[in-house]
C-alpha cells in the first residue's frame, strides 16, 4: 500500500472520499496532478486553518501602520490578532503607527441583542478624540453579520462626520472556507477605496510595487534593500511596513511584483486592468530563486544598464554569503523536509531548501487554491461552489486618466506568452516525482505522514509545531519564523540556514531517551532491601 | 512605544484599547485540556479554534489539541446541528477520545444553537461521553469560560451515590500546570486524598519522550469526575474561576466547599494549609513549616529592596488579587490593580485588601484595559509592573521593571512549569521581583555606586 493509501485507509468512507481528493502523489496519478483545494474543511477534522477575519484583518490589513483598525465584535478576535503575526513596521516621520495597539468594540450581550451600530459609532467618536487617525478600518467578526449591523453605513457616516477615510470590511469569520476569503474581501476594498488616490511624484521609471509581502521578521525590508541597491524604486508594499499613502500611490508603478500570490492576486489583476500595470510572480526566498527573480525583473524593464547593475549586485551579494552557505550546506545536505504552510510559502521555501541540499518530500497549503498547486492554467476549470460564490468578485474598468503603459503592446504580448508576466505556475512543476502534495493537511494526516515519511524537518505553524517535536522531529514555524528572520533574499538565506542548522544540531535531541531505558540493570546494594 | 497613549483621563464607553482579557471559549478549551482523553471542541467557525489553539500553544509551548465544527455561511444561517453531528462522528472515529467537551462561540450563541438538544440527538458510542458548556464571547472573559466549562463537567458527569469517599475535590482555577502540581503537592503533604479538576499538569507541560501523545498521561479522568460527586469536601481557588463549579458540585451532589483565594504568598497559602488542617485534623508537617519559614526569611532578607515600592498589577482577577496580597506582604504598595474581566467583586475585594494592609491611594478596576492602566502610570508612576506579556510595551514605554506572571505569557519560556502558588511559588515570585528591582538598581547606578555586594 502506498503512503497516501496508508494514511487514508483509517478514515471512514465519507472522509476518505473527501480527503483523497486533497492528496496527490506528484506525477504519479491519472489526474494530471489535479488536487482539491479551497473547499470546506470537514467538521471535527483538526485543521490548522483559520477564518475570514484572520485573512482580512490579520493578514492583509494588519500590517498597514497608520490604519486604525477597529475590530467590531466581542473581544477575542481583536485580542488574538494583536501583535501576533510579526509584520514589522518602522515609525516614519509624520505617519502614525498603531501596530502596538489593539482596538475593539468589545461587544456585550445587550449589543448583540439590540445591535452594535451605536457602540461602533461611539467607538469611532472616542477614537477620533483620543487618537485622531486619518484612516479608520472596521473589521466585522461573526456575530456582527448575524445581527445585521450596517458597518458600511457607519463608515460612510464617519467619513462625513470627520473628513477621514473610513473603510468597512465585512469579513465575518464564517465566510468562505479559510483565511482566503478574507484576503479577497480586503483586496476588494483596497482597490475600491485606496489604490489610485495618491499623487506622489514618482520619477524613477524602474518603479515597482511589492505585492504580497508582509514584512514578517523583516523580509520586506531585506527585499527592498536589494531592489533599491539595484536601482528600483519600491512605490508600495502590500502591506508590510506600509502606510496608507504608499498604498494610495501604487497605481503609479510600472510593474507589480507578486510574492504571495494567494493573498494578493486580486489586487495584482485589478490594478493591471485599471491602471495598466502588469504583474510578475516573483520569489525572494532562496538564493537561486532570488537571482532568477532579479533577472526576470530586469528583463521586463529591458534596460542594459539596469541589467548590468543587476548582475553586479547579484555577484556582490553572492560573494558575501557564499562561505556561510557552503558551511551550512555541508551540515544540511541530504536532509529531507515536509512543508505545510500558508498559500505560497510551501512553494517558495522549496527553493531555499534546494539551495541547502535539503529535499522536500511533502508540501501543502493551508488556504491555497488549485492555481497555487497546479498553476493559473487551471483557473478556467475551477468550479465555483456555494462558499466561493458568497465572496464578492469585483470588476474594474481602465481609468481614463491614470492608466499608463510601460511596455509596447508587442513586448507585453511577448512577455505574456513567455509567461514572464501575469502568470504563476504553482508548486507542482517544481516538485520531484514521488513527492506528495497535500492540501489542508490536518492533524491526523500530519502525524501519519511524519511517521511514514520520516522527514528531518517539518515546517509548519505554531499549532502543529510541538506535535512534530514531541515525536522527535525538528519543527520550524514558517508563519512566524520562530521569532527569527529575515529569511528573504541573500542575507535571509543565511539566517534561515543558520536557524535550521542549530535546530538539527542542538544537543538536547540526544538526551530524549533516558539512559536507564536502554542500559542493563545492574543489581545494586546501596540502601539495601528497604528501598523499593 | 505606545506614543499615542495620553496621560489625561478620558471616559470611554465603547472603544476598548489594549484589552486585559480575552473571550470565554479559550478558557473553556484550556479547562477541557485538563481532562484526560478529552477532545475540547469549539462549536463555531474554525478561526476561533485556530486562534485559541495558537494562543494556548504560545503560552505553554506544548500542543493544544482541539477540534471545531467548522461553520460556513450555510451553517451560520441554518444552524450548526449537522456540523456538530458530523464533527462528533469524525472525532470519535479518528481521534478516539473518551469524551468530547463542546463549548460554544459567539457565532453559535448568536444563532441560538441549543446544545442540549443537539447533543441528545447525537449517537454517542458506548462508553464515550459528550458534554457542553455555553461560552458566549460577549459575556465575561476567558476566566468565565474556564469556570463554565468546569461547572459543566460537574453538572454533566458528577454523581453522588450518597456515600462520601473521604476525598477532597480541588478546583485549581485558571492557573498553570506548575501551580496545579504545587497545589496537589501541598495537599499530599497534608495527607489528603484528592481529585483535581481540571488538571492540566502532565498535559500542557508534558515531557519530551520522542512520541507524540494525543492524550498525554495527565488530566482528570472521566471516572474521577463522576466520583467527584462523592467527595467529602471541596476546595476551590479564586472566586471568579472556581465559585460557580463549587456551587454546582454543592447543588448537584451536596459536596460542601470552601472557596479560597488563589494561594499566592504567605497569608493565602497559610489559609489553604489551615483549611486542609481543619478538614483532616492532621497537624501541619515540619516540611511545610520549613518552606514557610524559608519564604519569611527571604522576605526579611530582601525587604530593603522591596519596602514601599509601588507596583501595578494586571491580569486575571483571582491572580491579580492574590499577587496584590503577596506584594503587600512584601511591604510593597499595589498602586494599581487592573483586570479586564468584568465583575464588581474584584474592586470590592481589592478595596478590602487595601484596608487590611492600611495602604492608601491605591486604585483597582474591573473591566479595565491596559490603555487606562498606562494612563494611570503616566499620571503617577510605579516602580514595578507585574502581569502577562502585553505589559512589556508599557514597561518599555515608561522604563519600568517588569515581572511576568499570569496569563498569557507568550514571549518567555518555562514559566508554565513553575508555580506562583504555595510557599515555593512565593519564593520564586520573590526572586523574580527582587531580581527585577535589583537589576534596575544595578543598571541605573553610577559607576562609583555600582556595588559588588548587595
Amino acid at each position: 500500500m502506498n503512503v497516501m493509501n496508508r494514511v487514508l485507509d483509517q478514515y471512514n468512507s465519507k472522509v476518505y472520499k473527501n480527503r483523497k481528493e486533497h492528496m496527490v502523489g506528484v506525477n504519479n496519478n491519472e489526474n494530471n496532478n489535479e488536487i482539491a483545494a479551497n473547499v470546506r474543511t470537514i467538521p471535527g477534522i483538526i485543521s490548522q486553518r483559520g477564518c475570514c477575519y484572520a485573512g482580512c484583518k490579520g493578514v492583509v490589513l494588519g500590517p498597514i501602520k497608520d490604519a486604525f483598525i477597529i475590530t467590531h465584535g466581542p473581544i477575542g478576535c481583536a485580542f488574538y490578532s494583536w501583535g501576533t503575526r510579526r509584520h514589522k513596521a518602522k515609525k516614519d516621520e509624520g505617519v502614525a503607527n498603531y501596530l502596538q495597539y489593539c482596538f475593539s468594540t468589545d461587544l456585550q450581550e445587550p449589543d448583540i441583542v439590540f445591535g452594535g451600530e451605536k457602540k461602533l459609532k461611539q467607538a469611532i467618536v472616542e477614537a477620533m478624540e483620543l487618537f485622531r487617525p486619518s484612516t479608520i478600518m472596521i473589521c466585522s467578526t461573526c456575530p456582527v453579520g448575524l445581527i445585521g449591523d450596517d458597518i458600511h453605513a457607519v463608515a460612510k457616516w464617519a467619513e462625513k462626520e470627520y473628513e477621514i477615510k473610513c473603510i468597512a470590511f465585512s469579513c465575518e469569520g464564517y465566510k468562505g472556507v479559510s483565511q482566503s476569503a478574507g484576503h479577497h474581501i480586503a483586496n476588494n476594498q483596497l482597490v475600491r477605496y485606496v489604490i489610485g488616490e495618491g499623487d506622489r511624484k514618482i520619477t524613477n521609471k524602474f518603479s515597482v510595487n511589492l505585492l504580497g509581502e508582509y514584512n514578517i521578521g523583516g523580509d520586506g525590508w531585506e527585499t527592498e534593500r536589494l531592489l533599491k541597491r539595484i536601482g528600483y524604486e519600491v512605490v508600495s508594499t502590500f502591506t508590510g511596513n506600509s502606510s496608507m499613502d504608499d498604498l494610495k500611490n501604487s497605481h503609479q508603478a510600472n510593474l507589480s511584483l507578486v510574492q504571495c500570490h494567494r493573498s494578493i492576486n486580486y489586487i495584482a489583476e485589478l490594478i493591471e486592468t485599471k491602471y495598466g500595470i502588469p504583474w510578475m510572480k516573483v520569489n525572494f526566498i532562496g538564493v537561486d530563486a532570488t537571482i532568477e527573480t532579479l533577472r526576470n525583473v530586469a528583463r521586463y524593464f529591458g534596460d542594459s544598464e539596469l541589467t548590468a547593475r543587476t548582475e553586479e549586485v547579484i555577484a556582490d551579494e553572492l560573494d558575501s554569503i557564499q562561505e556561510d552557505m557552503e558551511y551550512y550546506k555541508s551540515k544540511l545536505k541530504g536532509k529531507s523536509a515536509a512543508i505545510y504552510v500558508g498559500g505560497s510559502r510551501a512553494h517558495h521555501y522549496q527553493f531555499l531548501l534546494n539551495d541547502l541540499g535539503v529535499h522536500t518530500i511533502l508540501a501543502g497549503y493551508e488556504f491555497g487554491h488549485r492555481e497555487e498547486y497546479e498553476g493559473r492554467e487551471v483557473i478556467p476549470f475551477v468550479k465555483p461552489d456555494a462558499d466561493s460564490k458568497n465572496i464578492e468578485s469585483i470588476t474594474v474598468e481602465p481609468d481614463p486618466e491614470k492608466y499608463h503603459v510601460y511596455l509596447s503592446e508587442e513586448d507585453l504580448k511577448r512577455l505574456k506568452e513567455e509567461k514572464l508576466i501575469d502568470y504563476y505556475g504553482g508548486m507542482v512543476k517544481d516538485m520531484k516525482d514521488g513527492t506528495y502534495m497535500v492540501d489542508d493537511l490536518n492533524h491526523y494526516e500530519t502525524e501519519e505522514f511524519l511517521k511514514l515519511l520520516k522527514p528531518d524537518i517539518f515546517f509548519s505553524g505554531i499549532k502543529d509545531k510541538y506535535v512534530a517535536q514531541k515525536s522527535g522531529i525538528l519543527s520550524k514555524q514558517l508563519h512566524s519564523y520562530d521569532y527569527s528572520g529575515p529569511y528573504s533574499c541573500f542575507r535571509g538565506a543565511v539566517n534561515f540556514a543558520r536557524d535550521i542548522t542549530m535546530g538539527i544540531y542542538t544537543p538536547a535531541w540526544s538526551y530524549v531517551k533516558s539512559p536507564w531505558k536502554t542500559a542493563p540493570v545492574l543489581s545494586g546494594s546501596l540502601g539495601g532491601e528497604a528501598v523499593c | 512605544m505606545l506614543d499615542y497613549t495620553k496621560k489625561e483621563a478620558y471616559e470611554r464607553s465603547a472603544l476598548r484599547v489594549n484589552p486585559a482579557k480575552t473571550c470565554q471559549p479559550v478558557g473553556a478549551m484550556y479547562a477541557a485540556l485538563g481532562v484526560h482523553e478529552c477532545m475540547p471542541h469549539s462549536h463555531g467557525s474554525q478561526g476561533c479554534c485556530a486562534f485559541h489553539r495558537m494562543y494556548l500553544t504560545r503560552h505553554f509551548k506544548d500542543p493544544a489539541m482541539a477540534s471545531s465544527s467548522s461553520f460556513t455561511e450555510g451553517a451560520s444561517v441554518f444552524g450548526g446541528g449537522t456540523n456538530l453531528k458530523t464533527a462528533a462522528k469524525n472525532i470519535f472515529d479518528i481521534y478516539n477520545p473518551k469524551i468530547i467537551a463542546v463549548h460554544t462561540t459567539c457565532l453559535s450563541e448568536t444563532i441560538g444553537d441549543d446544545l442540549n438538544a443537539l447533543i441528545q440527538g447525537i449517537d454517542i458510542p458506548e462508553g464515550k461521553y459528550m458534554v457542553h458548556t455555553n461560552t458566549p464571547s460577549y459575556k465575561g472573559s476567558h476566566i468565565t469560560g474556564f469556570s463554565n466549562m468546569v461547572a459543566s463537567f460537574i453538572s454533566y458527569l458528577s454523581v453522588s451515590t450518597g456515600k462520601r469517599n473521604g476525598k477532597a475535590a480541588l478546583l485549581p482555577g485558571f492557573v498553570n500546570p506548575g501551580d496545579m502540581r504545587e497545589l496537589k503537592r501541598i495537599a499530599g503533604i497534608m495527607g489528603i486524598n484528592h481529585t483535581m479538576l481540571p488538571d492540566t499538569s502532565g498535559v500542557m507541560d508534558s515531557p519530551m519522550t520522542g512520541t507524540f501523545e494525543m492524550y498525554p498521561k495527565g488530566g482528570t479522568t472521566v471516572e474521577e469526575i463522576i466520583h467527584l460527586g462523592d467527595s467529602s469536601y471541596a476546595f476551590g481557588f479564586g472566586k471568579m474561576a472556581s465559585e460557580a463549579p463549587l456551587e454546582t458540585l454543592l447543588k448537584k451532589c451536596q459536596v460542601p466547599y470552601k472557596l479560597l483565594g488563589l494561594p499566592i504568598g504567605i497569608g493565602r497559602t497559610d489559609e489553604y494549609i489551615m483549611s486542609l488542617q481543619d478538614y483532616t485534623g492532621n497537624a501541619v508537617p515540619y516540611s511545610l513549616e520549613e518552606e514557610r519559614g524559608q519564604l519569611v526569611d527571604i522576605l526579611i532578607d530582601i525587604h530593603t529592596y522591596t519596602y514601599n515600592k509601588k507596583v501595578a498589577i494586571f491580569g486575571d482577577p483571582d491572580t491579580v488579587l492574590s499577587l496584590a496580597e503577596f506584594v503587600l506582604e512584601m511591604g510593597m504598595i499595589p498602586k494599581y490593580l487592573v483586570t479586564g474581566t468584568p465583575g464588581e467583586a474584584f474592586e470590592k475585594e481589592a478595596k478590602a485588601l487595601f484596608a487590611k494592609f492600611g495602604v492608601k491611594d491605591c486604585r483597582a478596576k474591573a473591566s479595565g484595559d491596559l490603555y487606562e492602566l498606562h494612563q494611570w502610570i503616566k499620571e503617577e508612576g510605579v516602580d514595578l509592573l507585574i502581569g502577562g506579556t502585553h505589559g512589556k510595551y508599557i514597561a518599555r514605554a515608561e522604563d519600568i521593571p517588569f515581572v511576568r506572571a499570569g496569563f498569557p505569557i507568550i514571549d518567555r519560556y518555562i514559566h508554565s512549569y513553575m508555580p506562583l502558588v504555595g510557599y515555593k511559588g512565593g519564593m520564586r515570585l520573590a526572586e523574580l521581583i527582587s531580581n527585577a528591582l535589583m537589576d534596575r538598581q544595578d543598571r541605573d547606578a553610577a559607576e562609583e555606586d555600582f556595588e559588588m555586594v548587595m
